[in-house]
C-alpha cells in the first residue's frame, strides 16, 4: 500500500465520519437537555437540499451553507412547537418530522435532480499544505471539516465549561428540579433543539455540497439514524461522537477499499460492527445504571414537561 | 394520473386515497400500476421506468390510467404495496429484481390480475418477466473501456451479486479483454441500489486504487459526477448522464422499456394477455445506447460495429471457449451460452481476479 493510496482512504473517512459528526453532535446537545428528535435525518435531507438549491443558484457556498443552517432550524423549530407548546409525543413527533423532511425535500427538490454544482473546493492552507504526508492529510480539507471537530470541541466546552451548559445538563436530568429553582427548561430545549436542526442541516449540506455534488432524493440514506445511533454510543460524551463517526465512516470506506484488494471480509459482518458496538455499549450503560456511579443517559430524554406552577 | 413520492405508512394511505380518487372517473381504460425500487429522480434505473411509463401514457392516452409508487424498499413493504396495488389495478409491473418473491406471493392471491416483473426468473399464469439484455450493452461498453483505458484497471460499482450484475460483470470484461488482453477489473459491492454518498465513496475507493474508467450498476448519478471531478472516464447507467460528466461519459446504456409496456397494456386491453418470459437485446430496441463522446473515431467506430454485430446476430457476447474464474470449463469454442446458464450465472469468467463475493 503506497502513501498516496494512504492518504486516499485517511481523506475518505474522513468525509464519511463529518456528516455523522454534525449531525450527532447537534442531536447530543438536544438529548442533554432531555428532548429526544428522531427527525434527524428529516433535517439533515431539507438542509442537504438547502444547500444545494442556493449553491446552484448563488454559487456561493458561505450563503448554501447558511442556508443548510436555516433549513435544519425551521423543520426543527417544527418539532419544538409541537414538542414544547402543544406537549406532543417526542417520538412520535420526531419520526413524522423524518417523513415530513423527506417527502418535502423530494417535493420541492424535483427540480433539480437534473442539475450538478462546482464542489466546495478544499481550502489547500498555503505553505502548511505542502508539507509532505502531514500537509495533505491534516492542512487540506474542505473547511466545513474543520467546522466539524470545532463544533465538537464548542459543545464540550459548553457542556462541561460553561454555566448554561451545567444548566442544561440539569434541565436534561430533572426538569422539575430545574425548574424549582427558577430556570426556563422550555427556553432552553427551544434553543437545544434549533441548535440540533442547524447541525443537522450542516450536516445534510456537506452531504449534497462537498462529498456529491448532486441533489437526489433521500440522498442521506439513513445517515440521520446512524447519527441518532452515534449519540447512543458516545455515551453523551461529545468526544466520543468523533470516535464513534470515524469508526462508522471508517468501516464503510475500508471495506470498499479492501474490495479493490481482495481483502474479503464479508460486507454485511463489516456493516452490523458500528451498530454491534451501540447495542454492547447500550446494555453496558444500562448494567451501571445499577451502581447509580456511572449513569450518564440523562434522565428525562423524552419525559415531556409541563410547568404546574 | 397519480405520481407519488412518500415513505413507509404515509405511502400506503395516500394511495389509497389517491386510488379512490381516481377509479371511478372513467370506466373503460386498463388501470396499470408501476412499483419502484428509488425515486424516479434518480436519473438511472427508475428514471428510465418513468420515461418508459410517460411514453405508455403518451401512446395509450385515455386508455390507461397509470399509478406510480417510487422508493419501495425489497422488504415487507413491498408485498404490502403490491398488495394494496393489486387490489386497485388490471396490471402491475414490479420493477426491481428483489420484488421477485413478493410479486409471485400476491400474484397467487389475485388470480385475475396480471403482473409483470423485471429482471426475475419465477414466472405464473399471472405473472409475467420481462428483461432487457443488458449484457449486449455491457459487452459495447466493455470494448470502449478496453481501449480508453490507460491505467488497464477498469473499476465496476456492483450493487448484489444477483446473476444480472454478475452476467454484466463477464460481458464487460470479455469485451474488454478481447481488445486489451492487459486490461484488469476491480469490482467493489456497496450492498445498495441508491445511496448516492456511498456511491461517490465507492468511485473515490476505486479511482485511489487506479481505476481510469468507471462502470456502476447502481442507480444514481453519483459515481458519474466523481469521475468528472477527478478527470477519468465513466459509463452511464440506465439513462444518459451527460450532464454530470459532460467530460467523463463515453457512452452508456440507455433502457428502452416504454414500447414494451406499450405492447403489455394493450394486450389487456385486447383481453390477449397471456404469461410470458420476453428477453429483448440491441435487435429490438430495448437497449440503446447515449451518445458516444470523448473518445477518439477509431473507439467510436469499433463501438459501432460491435453493435452492429449484436443487431444482427452475428456476434453473442458469451461464446467460447470460456473458462470459468477456477479454470474449469464452461463453454466449449464456438458454443453460445444458454437463456438458463445466463439467468442463473454466478461465477466469474476466467482472467477477473477479484475474488467471488460470498
Amino acid at each position: 500500500m503506497n502513501e498516496g493510496l494512504l492518504i486516499d482512504i485517511i481523506i475518505g473517512i474522513s468525509i464519511a465520519s463529518v456528516p455523522l459528526i454534525f449531525a450527532a453532535i447537534g442531536e447530543l446537545v438536544v438529548e442533554r437537555s432531555g428532548v429526544l428528535n428522531l427527525g434527524v435525518e428529516g433535517m439533515m435531507i431539507v438542509g442537504a437540499l438547502l444547500g444545494f438549491v442556493v449553491q446552484f443558484h448563488t454559487g456561493n457556498s458561505y450563503l448554501a451553507v447558511l442556508a443548510a443552517v436555516f433549513g435544519g432550524m425551521v423543520i426543527a423549530s417544527i418539532f419544538a412547537f409541537l414538542t414544547q407548546f402543544l406537549l406532543t409525543n417526542q417520538v412520535a413527533t420526531g419520526l413524522a418530522l423524518t417523513l415530513f423532511g423527506l417527502g418535502f425535500s423530494a417535493f420541492v427538490g424535483r427540480a433539480y435532480t437534473e442539475e450538478t454544482i462546482q464542489l466546495i473546493a478544499s481550502s489547500n492552507i498555503p505553505l502548511l499544505s505542502d508539507i509532505p504526508l502531514v500537509g495533505p492529510l491534516l492542512f487540506s480539507y474542505n473547511p466545513l471539516v474543520y467546522l466539524a471537530f470545532f463544533m465538537v470541541y464548542l459543545v464540550w466546552w459548553f457542556l462541561f465549561k460553561t454555566k448554561q451548559g451545567l444548566i442544561l445538563r440539569a434541565i436534561g436530568d430533572n426538569h422539575d428540579a430545574a425548574h424549582a429553582i427558577g430556570h426556563n427548561v422550555i427556553r432552553y430545549r427551544l434553543l437545544a433543539i434549533l441548535f440540533g436542526g442547524a447541525m443537522a442541516g450542516i450536516g445534510g449540506a456537506f452531504l449534497s455540497l462537498v462529498q456529491v455534488p448532486i441533489w437526489g432524493e433521500d440522498m442521506t440514506a439513513g445517515r440521520g439514524w446512524i447519527a441518532l445511533g452515534l449519540v447512543v454510543f458516545s455515551s453523551w460524551q461529545p468526544f466520543r461522537v468523533i470516535l464513534g463517526a470515524i469508526l462508522f465512516g471508517g468501516i464503510t470506506i475500508l471495506q470498499l477499499h479492501a474490495q479493490g484488494f481482495d481483502i474479503r471480509i464479508s460486507a454485511q459482518y463489516l456493516s452490523m460492527l458500528p451498530y454491534l458496538a451501540t447495542i454492547v455499549i447500550l446494555v453496558s450503560l444500562r448494567m451501571g445504571a445499577k451502581n447509580k456511579t456511572n449513569r450518564t443517559m440523562p434522565n428525562c430524554l423524552g419525559r415531556i414537561f409541563h410547568s404546574t406552577t | 394520473m397519480s405520481n407519488i413520492r412518500l415513505t413507509g405508512i404515509l405511502k400506503l394511505s395516500l394511495l389509497s386515497a389517491v386510488l379512490a380518487f381516481t377509479s371511478n372517473v372513467f370506466a373503460d381504460p386498463v388501470k396499470a400500476a408501476f412499483v419502484y425500487i428509488g425515486p424516479t429522480g434518480d436519473h438511472g434505473w427508475t428514471y428510465a421506468h418513468h420515461v418508459g411509463v410517460n411514453h405508455l401514457k403518451e401512446v395509450m392516452g385515455d386508455d390507461v390510467i397509470v399509478t406510480e409508487v417510487e422508493s419501495v424498499a425489497e422488504n415487507s413493504d413491498s408485498e404490502r404495496v403490491i398488495t394494496s396495488l393489486a387490489r386497485k389495478n388490471d396490471i402491475v409491473f414490479t420493477t426491481s429484481f428483489g420484488y421477485m418473491n413478493p410479486t409471485i406471493k400476491v400474484a397467487a392471491r389475485y388470480p385475475d390480475i396480471k403482473f409483470e416483473h423485471a429482471t426475475g426468473y419465477k414466472q405464473a399464469d399471472n405473472v409475467s418477466t420481462y428483461q432487457a439484455k443488458f449484457y449486449e450493452g455491457r459487452h459495447v461498453l466493455g470494448k470502449v473501456a478496453g481501449l480508453m483505458t490507460e491505467t488497464n484497471v477498469i473499476g465496476w460499482i456492483a450493487s448484489f451479486p444477483i446473476p444480472e450484475v454478475i452476467r454484466d460483470i463477464n460481458s464487460a470484461f470479455l469485451a474488454a479483454r478481447s481488445v486489451n488482453p492487459d486490461v484488469q477489473m476491480k469490482i467493489v459491492w456497496v450492498s445498495t441500489w441508491y445511496d448516492p454518498g456511498k456511491e461517490a465513496d465507492a468511485a473515490s475507493a476505486l479511482i485511489a486504487q487506479g481505476a481510469d474508467v468507471l462502470f456502476q450498476h447502481t442507480d444514481s448519478t453519483a459515481a458519474m459526477t466523481i469521475a468528472e471531478e477527478k478527470g477519468i472516464y465513466a459509463m452511464g447507467q440506465a439513462s444518459d448522464m451527460q450532464v454530470y460528466g459532460p467530460n467523463s461519459q463515453l457512452t452508456g446504456i440507455v433502457n428502452h422499456w416504454g414500447p414494451y409496456y406499450v405492447e403489455r397494456v394493450q394486450a389487456v386491453l385486447d383481453g390477449t394477455w397471456t404469461s410470458t418470459d420476453t428477453l429483448r437485446g440491441i435487435d429490438e430496441g430495448m437497449i440503446q445506447f447515449s451518445p458516444m463522446r470523448n473518445m477518439p473515431d477509431e473507439v467510436k467506430l469499433t463501438a459501432e460495429m460491435a453493435i452492429l454485430d449484436l443487431e444482427f446476430g452475428d456476434v453473442d457476447p458469451f461464446t467460447g471457449p470460456i473458462n470459468r474464474q477456477d479454470g474449469s470449463a464452461w463453454l466449449a469454442e464456438g458454443e453460445t451460452a444458454s437463456i438458463g446458464d445466463l439467468m442463473s450465472m454466478m461465477f466469474y469468467v476466467e482472467g477477473i481476479e477479484s475474488k467471488f463475493p460470498d
